[in-house]
């Protein structure tokens, strides 16, 4: 009977079916999957990623490297740990050959992220950590006290109960305290800056099915502490020899705490390897509770106290004797001992459990990602926390109890409160240590033996298979592999690590790395201090992906943004693109003859003919609008702009670029002056942001005298240009009361006037070379201008189009589009606009750049026009331009790229925008388009295409 | 993440603050009279010392003002933090976080 009648923390009263490898099981609340399966006998659970070797459980918690489960009810999650899945009713689960798979449909479960600010956080609800809290809590500060099991205790869960009364009024006195947040089943997995640790909370994962789906399953804890106290532990490490990675072959603290934990007696002969004190309490408690125990301990100069409870209960002890392999299959069926360290008078014992204990590694992992510096202490064989952070960090980062290489009970109790009082006095706060309860004398007497891997010479056969020393369980790596490295010439752990790929598992060596450095050091002479330990990195233990992205997936990945006038674009059929994070129709498909929907050449043939031949809307809402208000800001934009801004008068709009202070533009658009005092910009949709930016810089950091006040206004304002020949008609019937004619509203002016009772800014302004009046409203009168404006173009056919068609007009007029015909490589002039550039200004952004011989060369990149001697050829764009067809020489010259192709309607064929070296020379000259794999003709023309003299603006 | 204290606001955390580069690089007076060497120099190059460094941040996600830190680009330990136009402080002497 592997399940005991009475003891441990499970509920015998409560039985949970559940599946494994297809066979139904029964556990109790309280279980892991593995003590479950320990419970019912099974120790084979798994089978190893490249070797195919039968593999069991060797730990009871996190550390565990060999149990790798799936989960496949009630939803698919790989790489699980069979040790640190609660078991629920309903579950099913199946062991990994290494790997495992994911789910094919999506995740319902809901994950979360919150964030908690404290004094003192501590990490580890153990002795040392309870102690901690206590203190602190005490003290009347604001304390997070997290721990990865589902209660507190810590090592204490392990034990026959001990001090059970204690943390259960602590934990009582933690949780009723105002300030305090007690946060079980969360594992605290990475120290990021200045006190802000992340923390994995599993909220219902332990409920199966039965978890509510209004509640998050996992959350993330983005915890900010003025002091963290880490009382994270340790982990105990095994010693390696032949064959131990049979399943039957367990950490001895894990044999202990299957039995006082769970209940679970997970062998009857149970043999005990082990090279320090700490595995005697498990055996003497193992033997208590009915097994035949054997203690095989290499030391010869044994513990008295222990010598006389092992005579006391029955334990035979083998003293200056080692475990060198075992037997069995499934499961360990015998061991082989031999003599310490000489390796004779071997001898075979009958077993079916086999426990080893090669000592503890503190868990230190935090402290290091905190940059915590790390001593390497002989005696213990272990690498402990040097006490302060490098530099003069504002927070406190201790380490307290097992993490900080503390032995006994009495001092990880001592240990907590003391280190609580230590931060809390960083903190400028007088506190008291709490009284410790009061414990028994511990039993440490004798030093451990620091042993990684038994000294016998093993007989290889040569080949990698013959090697069962395994070092890494999870990755099959063995003591030879890591010989291998050595004798590879690797002397950095650094590189041992990824040559042997030991620690890169799931479990990251946490029981693993360290004898691999050990190994190492004992291959190449070195000490232990020198060679030191791989970096520790976050995360500690595994998160999920889903819990990292918590809410943010699907639509709220990304944040969309949509104008005022969206519902009507949709409910019109329109094709949205991806501007930025806005959504801009594309086009709008109308329904062919034939019933189908028009593609997209199709609709934008017919659109761009309307805004040639008729008259169309766009919905420009998406442009950045950036109010500029104060008595400098005319001053302000002078400095800013390549031309002048000041004497633009009220009632005046003007087209103008920025460029950087390495002369390249960095954006275009248009500036309205609203009165003296106040302009209203526009800027390229995707770079609104950016420009709010850098005119903030400059007017905080280089010209703070200047009185200027900026504020962006993309979304107060919804943009509608009516453009085409025909618009002027539109508009004067929409707005009754503005004189539209050209002699009272001419070209690049705005006027205010009443549409559809709202008060509406209109510019003359075109971004297509037609007679354009872009009409501004507040966006909440967006959708109500919009559907007036169209409602009144009814008797001329208005024709809403998208940002293609809107994309063919201004190409077709030469007109650039800021980083698609530019990158950041182009000055004004490049674009052939001089013109923007002010020879008045004394000084602006970017002038002085001009200047500078680079961009004085004559065979600069130009914007010219390009067309296709084939005019049925679109042009990639993208495209490289070439002067030679013969691309077998080469490297082949490429003189620049094509920015810019369309087909166009008005034009009668395709057409593309370039930017060419030294272009405005070569206008007139064939040169040669490479796409895909051929050579296309094409001749070299100015940028404006269509309506050079510019006849067409004013209708 | 780290903790940045920005004059205006306090401590805030770091994915709320852009980076501005080298402080205290003043715009040269007459740019017209300068060489392309000087200019150029002015352009593109910034000191990169490791060890206290004067830098601008702005506190993009938040007051959106521009300040000043001395930052040991060593540790990453932001040393002070000081208004546009105060004058860099005397470090050992600044206890301002």
């Amino acid at each position: 009977m592997t399940r005991l009648t009475t003891g441990g923390l499970i509920d015998r009263t409560t039985v949970l079916s559940f599946s494994f490898d297809g066979r139904p099981y029964a556990g109790h609340p309280g279980d892991t999957l593995a003590s479950a399966l320990l419970a019912n006998g099974v120790h084979r659970v798994a089978t190893s990623v490249n070797r195919g070797r039968p593999r069991g459980i060797m730990a009871a918690g996190v550390e565990e490297a060999s149990a790798l489960v799936q989960l496949e009810a009630p939803f698919p999650e790989p790489m699980l740990s069979a040790t640190t899945i609660e078991l629920y009713e309903g579950l099913v689960a199946r062991g990994l050959p290494g790997r495992g798979k994911l789910a094919d449909r999506p995740d319902p479960a809901r994950y979360d992220a919150i964030h908690a600010h404290c004094d003192v956080l501590v990490v580890g609800a153990g002795p040392a950590g309870l102690m901690a809290a206590l203190t602190a809590a005490r003290a009347g500060s604001r304390v997070v006290l997290v721990d990865e099991q589902p209660m507190v205790g810590g090592s204490l869960l392990g034990t026959r109960g001990e001090l059970s009364d204690w943390t259960a009024t602590v934990l009582a006195e933690l949780t009723s305290t105002p300030e305090v947040l007690v946060l079980s089943r969360t594992t605290a997995f990475g120290y990021y800056d200045d006190g802000f640790v992340l923390a994995l909370q599993k909220r219902t994962d332990h409920l199966g099915a039965a978890a509510p789906d209004n509640a998050a399953r996992q959350r993330i804890w983005r915890l900010r502490a003025k002091q963290v106290i880490l009382a994270t532990g340790a982990h105990e490490r095994p010693v390696v020899f032949a064959d131990n990675d049979r399943p039957g072959v367990m950490l001895a603290q894990a044999g202990r705490t299957y039995l006082n934990r769970y209940g679970v007696l997970a062998g009857n002969r149970i043999l005990v390897f082990t090279t320090n004190d700490s595995a005697y309490v498990a055996a003497v408690e193992l033997a208590e509770a009915g097994a035949e125990v054997t203690v095989v301990d290499p030391r010869t100069d044994l513990a008295p106290f222990w010598a006389a409870e092992c005579a006391r209960v029955g334990i035979a002890v083998r003293p200056g004797h080692m475990v060198t392999g075992t037997t069995g299959e499934e499961r360990v069926t015998g061991v082989h001992l031999a003599a310490y360290p000489s390796g004779g008078a071997s001898a075979t014992v009958h077993c079916d459990l086999l426990l080893v204990s090669g000592g503890w590694n503190p868990t230190v992992h935090l402290f290091s990602q905190a940059r915590g510096k790390l001593e390497y202490d002989a005696e213990l064989g272990a690498f402990l926390p040097v006490a302060g952070l490098p530099g003069a960090g504002v927070v406190g980062v201790r380490v307290t109890g097992a993490a900080a290489g503390t032995v006994s009970l009495a001092g990880c109790l001592a240990g907590g409160a003391a280190e609580a009082v230590a931060a809390l006095r960083d903190l400028g706060v007088a506190a008291q240590p709490v009284a410790p309860p009061p414990v028994g004398t511990d039993r440490v007497e004798r030093a451990g033996l620091v042993l990684w891997t038994v000294p016998v010479e093993i007989s290889l056969d040569g080949s990698d298979l013959s090697d069962t020393r395994f070092v890494d369980l999870q990755r099959d790596a063995t003591v030879g592999d890591v010989l291998r490295a050595a004798g590879a010439g690797l002397r950095s752990v650094e590189h041992v690590k990824r040559y042997t790929t030991i620690g890169t598992a799931h479990d990251q060596g946490k029981t693993s790395g360290l004898i691999a450095s050990g190994i190492m050091a004992d291959a190449l002479g070195v000490d232990m201090a020198a060679l030191g330990t791989t970096t520790y990195r976050p995360p500690y233990a595994s998160v999920s992906f889903a819990a990292l992205a918590g809410r943010d997936r699907g639509a709220i990945f990304d944040p969309v943004r949509v104008t005022a006038i969206h519902s009507w674009h949709i409910e019109h059929g329109a094709q949205f693109e991806d501007v930025g994070q806005w959504k801009r129709p594309l086009c709008y498909p109308r329904r062919t003859a034939f019933g189908g929907l028009e593609d997209l050449p199709a609709a934008v043939a017919r659109e761009t003919r309307a805004a040639r031949t008729g008259v169309a809307m766009l919905d420009a809402s998406t442009l950045g609008k950036i109010n500029v208000q104060g008595v400098d800001a005319g001053e302000f934009l002078d400095r800013i702009y390549t031309n002048i801004i000041s004497t633009l008068k009220p009632g005046f709009v003007r087209y103008a670029v920025m460029c950087g202070m390495d002369g390249m533009i960095l954006d275009d658009g248009t500036v309205m002056r609203v009165s003296d005092t106040e302009f209203v910009l526009t800027t390229t949709t995707g770079n609104a942001a950016k420009v709010l930016d850098w005119l903030e810089e400059f007017a905080q950091t280089e010209w703070p005298d200047l009185r200027v006040h900026l504020t962006s206004v993309t979304e107060q304002w919804a943009t509608i240009p009516v453009v085409g020949p025909l618009s002027r008609q539109v508009i004067a019937a929409v707005a009754p009361a503005l004189d539209v004619s050209n002699e009272a509203f001419g070209f690049m002016t705005w006027r205010s006037a009443e549409i559809a009772g709202i008060e509406a800014r209109i510019c003359r302004i075109s971004f297509s070379g037609e007679l354009a009046y872009e009409v501004n409203v507040p966006s909440w009168y967006g959708i109500a201008v919009w559907q007036a404006v169209f409602d009144a173009g009814q008797p001329y056919g208005i024709t809403p189009y998208g940002t293609e068609t809107m994309h063919v007009l201004r190409a077709e007029k030469g007109y650039p589009i800021i980083g698609q015909d530019t990158d950041g490589t182009v000055t004004p002039q490049d674009l052939g606009m001089s013109w923007v550039v002010s020879k008045k200004k004394l000084d602006f952004v970017g002038k002085r750049s001009f200047s500078r011989a680079e961009n004085l060369r004559p065979d600069r990149k130009h914007l010219v026009g390009l067309l296709p001697v084939d005019r049925s050829v679109l042009l990639a764009e993208g495209a490289q331009v070439i002067a030679d067809p013969d691309v077998s020489q080469l490297p082949v010259v490429m003189l620049g790229h094509v920015t810019s192709s369309y087909r166009s309607v008005a034009l009668g064929g395709t057409f593309g925008l370039a930017l060419v070296r030294s272009g405005r020379d070569r206008i007139g000259e064939r040169l040669f388009a490479w796409q895909d794999g051929e050579v296309v003709p094409v001749m070299v023309t100015g940028p404006v295409l269509y309506d050079e003299e510019g006849a067409r603006r004013d209708g | 993440m780290q903790l940045i204290s920005c004059p205006w606001c306090g401590p805030r955390e770091e994915a709320e603050y852009h980076y501005g580069g080298q402080a205290h690089v003043a715009y040269p007076h007459d740019v017209g009279a300068m060489s392309d060497a000087d200019w150029a120099d002015y352009l593109f190059f910034r000191d990169n010392p490791r060890g206290p460094f004067a830098e601008r941040w702005v506190h993009a996600a938040g007051c959106r003002r521009w300040f000043n830190a001395v930052r040991d680009t060593g540790t990453h330990e932001v040393l002070a933090v000081y208004r546009i136009g105060e004058p860099q402080p005397e470090l050992g002497t600044q206890a301002s976080r």
